[in-house]
């Protein structure tokens, strides 16, 4: 239905290529989360790589900071509309943590597991071949506690909810097993392209 | 998501920054109190802008036929200034959900329970207080409200009444941007305030619900902890993002 009245923002056809549907471009960088924002140390990080409920590799900082380090710059898209363009981050790809671990994906999917009981779920091929990564750094800076520091997943592919904040464990799973938001009403993959925001789209 | 076309019905200032706009369902909804909804807007040339408001009205009995939201007009925004400026009665609004299965309370929780609200941040606050009257509980709960100034102060009369009723609610206001010609408390929140007001209030605290804009949230649920309320107790909710 068209509405009444509405035109649209001028100059939003300029990024019509670059934008997924429905998304508008932000320079601030908004905060979302559901709870208070825990305070993890550098010290105190660990992150751990789990088949089932089975731990097969730990890191603490130190270890994980001396992992292959990549840089990555990308767009990214919340479900709430806006998009931030040319966003740069720097971390461990989920490929090097495999291979530091000498695993290869055992499952298709997994669990990122964060401080404070966050989870989302994502297939592995979302996660590989350099898509994905655990991103310790951006903007040049050391990754605040508010957007997720010490470590938080980075999936900019998919609606960023699923680039989970304070980041702790990666767990592959045998079945595809929703996470905390995907139980709440947004969808199981959240593709922007597709508009994948809820449950049901 | 399920979308509807909904009729606006009226039209209310509530301050200078935020109106209240009533809309009839077509498809009445359940929701929970708490809960948002989706308004999309869409252009001539298919260009679509979608924002999420939560629900300032009560859900029931029943599904409801109407309801309210109040939006606060962002200048750089999309939707809401198109809400505030162009958007009239009769006119008919796309509106999606309910979503949102996280920053719900529902009175047949027996609390106590803290609300903690800045500035349009009471919106779901209302949903809840205004169920919570309608079916007589009498769980505790006890709002804090900081807005900038008195006259935005939303709901302020009605948050006054029901204050008034005796059953268990209790309302605490603080302006940050007004001191002097009140009576209220001046300041921003902090661990003190808000130790204060939780050493007034039932024990223990079931849980603390924080909404307002992102530093509003940032400050409050630094100041709940400090104050010494577990942190796992606390659920939040930012506007502007």
């Amino acid at each position: 239905m068209v509405t009444r009245g509405f035109v649209g923002r001028p100059g939003n056809s300029d990024q019509s290529t670059r934008l997924p549907p429905g998304q508008h471009v932000v320079t601030d960088f908004p905060i979302l989360s559901a709870a208070p924002t825990p305070r993890i140390s550098a010290e105190d990080w660990t992150f751990t790589l789990k088949v089932g409920p089975r731990p097969v590799a730990k890191w603490n900082w130190a270890e994980f900071n001396a992992l292959p380090q990549t840089k990555m710059t990308r767009d990214i898209h919340c479900v709430t509309t806006w998009s931030k363009l040319n966003t740069f981050w720097e971390g461990v790809l989920i490929d090097d943590i495999l291979a530091a671990a000498n695993l290869e994906a055992p499952t298709a999917y997994t669990l990122a597991h964060s401080y404070g009981g966050y989870s989302t779920n994502l297939p592995v091929a979302d996660l590989l071949v350099g898509k994905a990564m655990v991103a310790t750094r951006y903007a040049g800076q050391p990754l605040a506690a508010e957007h997720g520091g010490p470590a938080r997943l980075l999936v900019p592919h998919l609606y960023f909810w699923k680039s989970a904040k304070w980041v702790n464990a990666l767990q592959f799973t045998e079945r595809d097993e929703l996470g905390f938001w995907e139980l709440r009403g947004y969808h199981h993959y959240g593709d922007p392209w597709r508009e994948q925001r809820y449950t049901n789209d | 998501m399920d979308w509807q076309n909904a009729t606006i019905t009226h039209i209310e200032t509530l301050s200078p920054r935020v109106k209240s706009f009533f809309f009839r369902l077509p498809e009445p909804m359940s929701f929970r109190p708490g809960q948002h909804v989706l308004i999309r807007l869409t252009a001539p040339d298919g260009y679509r802008a979608q924002r999420s408001y939560s629900i300032t009205s009560a859900p029931g009995p029943g599904k409801a036929e109407e309801l309210e939201l109040a939006i606060e007009r962002f200048d750089d925004g999309e939707v809401s200034p198109f809400m505030h400026d162009a958007a009239e009665i009769d006119d008919e609004i796309e509106i999606g959900g309910p979503i949102g299965g996280h920053f719900i309370w529902s009175p047949d929780d027996p609390g106590p329970v803290l609300f903690i609200g800045g500035g349009s941040g009471v919106a779901p606050f209302m949903s809840m207080l205004r169920q919570r009257a309608s079916i007589g509980s009498r769980a505790p709960v006890t709002l804090v409200f900081s807005a900038r100034t008195r006259e935005e102060l939303l709901f302020f009369d009605e948050l006054s009444k029901l204050a008034g009723a005796g059953d268990g609610f209790s309302l605490t206001v603080t302006l940050t941007r007004e001191a002097g010609a009140h009576s209220f408390r001046a300041g921003r929140i902090d661990a003190a305030f808000i130790g204060g007001v939780v050493a007034a209030m039932k024990m223990p605290l079931r849980h603390v619900l924080i909404c307002g804009s992102d530093p509003f949230v940032e400050t409050a649920t630094e100041g709940a902890i400090a104050s010494g309320i577990d942190p796992a107790l606390i659920k939040t909710e930012r506007y502007g993002s």
